[in-house]
């Protein structure tokens, strides 16, 4: 492998891998619960890292699960199984368990390649409101979800990267022609 | 069983809907004082009223420009559909008619002070009558938007022929004045330059009219396509 990631000037490839996941949380594109109750989803992480201290823990679920707009639908079920949940809950609340550990940057990877329109909506949704607090990075191939809600908006073919810009210049105005041939559906 | 419902939720999405539609408010709110104090000036022979119309012109086209852009993105990251297409679709063509009605009350000023450096003249056509008339199509085709009203829409389309027989009685009228009394030929094609950009006016407010109908019922009733309206159920 030939290259450097840079976080804030930092390689990760150099960084020790559990401080890298207290920084970088991920969702991934079929949500995958702990076999745990709701609550402990949330609480896992920091509880093994520290974070938090055991009187603080309740508060700390409820914000986690605010963040991700999965709290009122959840709130009097926090002890049930998370495989209780509909898929949609099921990955709101892997976002709030990443989100838990209050990461800086926010992986998902196609979060929302095996939901329902509505849950995808949700989701959508809450990622605006994410975005004040943390980084957040969108794999998709649904170009309309990545024009819909990401600032800056990446292309890559052939694992190359073809083309990054703000998202109304990628839509709108692309530079290189690979791009506009790809969101205007000319490609393959 | 009965249909399901889902509830409907509001959307990053609305509140630019929202953003849009302040901002062509707020261009139709400029147009609509441009239009009373262009016509207002020519009535009462008020040079600052005919230089505020002029000095206001350059906001009114920068407005054009924000709202267009917004408009195109909204376009181009949002796939709009249904209502919010039409209301999009709806908004650029609304906020073109409304720039040209900016300039058609440019034009009227700059007339109206042309006619205060001439002399005076009695000339039989009522212009009050006129503006007045082209005032109230403006302001209800933008009231129509506003309320997404149809039937005010509607009424919009109807006075036009009013406005366009004032022309057509204007210009009879002018064009006799003109052979009887050839030295005052200019201030008559100032007045005949007033009347026509009046009556360009009132048919932009029916342009707008139109596109609210497209808007509010997804009935397209340019070209006389009144009739379709009659066969389609009245929407929530």
């Amino acid at each position: 492998m030939v290259g450097e990631i840079l976080m804030d000037n930092e390689n990760i490839l150099e960084m020790e891998v559990s401080h890298l996941r207290r920084r970088v949380g991920m969702v991934f594109q079929r949500p995958n619960p702990f076999p745990k109750s709701i609550y402990d989803n949330i609480a896992y992480g920091p509880r093994i890292n520290g974070m938090i201290k055991r009187g603080d823990m309740d508060q700390h679920v409820e914000k986690s699960l605010r963040r991700a707009a999965l709290w009122e639908e959840v709130k009097d079920k926090l002890h049930k199984s998370a495989f209780d949940l509909s898929g949609g809950q099921q990955q709101r609340l892997c976002i709030a368990r990443a989100l838990a550990v209050e990461p800086e940057v926010l992986l998902l990877d196609e979060p929302c390649s095996a939901l329902d329109p509505i849950a995808t909506a949700k989701i959508e949704e809450l990622l605006f409101h994410l975005k004040d607090n943390c980084t957040v990075v969108i794999v998709t191939h649904n170009m309309q979800q990545a024009a819909r809600v990401a600032d800056f908006t990446g292309f890559f073919l052939m694992g190359k990267l073809i083309e990054f810009d703000s998202t109304e210049v990628i839509f709108k105005t692309p530079k290189v022609k690979a791009t506009e041939d790809y969101i205007t559906g000319r490609f393959g | 069983m009965g249909a399901q419902t889902v509830p409907t939720q509001l959307r990053h999405f609305d509140q630019e809907l929202a953003q849009l539609k302040s901002k062509l408010l707020a261009m139709s709110a400029l147009v609509e004082s441009a239009v009373y104090r262009s016509i207002t000036a020519v009535v009462q022979k008020d040079r600052k009223l005919a230089e505020e119309v002029l000095q206001n012109e350059a906001r009114v086209n920068q407005m054009e420009l924000e709202i267009d852009d917004q408009a195109i993105s909204l376009l181009a990251l949002q796939q709009p559909m249904a209502g919010d297409l039409r209301l999009i679709t709806s908004s650029l063509k609304i906020n073109n008619d409304l720039e040209r009605m900016g300039d058609l009350a440019v034009n009227i000023a700059q007339r109206a002070i042309a006619l205060m450096e001439e002399p005076m003249v009695q000339i039989m056509i009522d212009i009050p009558h006129i503006g007045a008339l082209v005032q109230s199509m403006v302001r209800k085709a933008l009231d129509s938007f506003v309320m997404r009203d149809s039937e005010l829409a509607q009424s919009v389309l109807a006075s036009d022929d009013a406005v366009d027989n004032l022309r057509t009685a204007f210009f009879h009228e002018l064009i006799s004045f003109m052979q009887r009394e050839p030295t005052h030929i200019p201030q008559a094609l100032n007045l005949l330059s007033i009347v026509r950009n009046l009556e360009r006016i009132a048919d932009h407010s029916t342009n707008i009219a139109e596109d609210v109908l497209f808007y509010v019922k997804g009935v397209d009733v340019r070209h006389h396509g009144e009739a379709l309206l009659r066969h389609k159920e009245p929407r929530g």
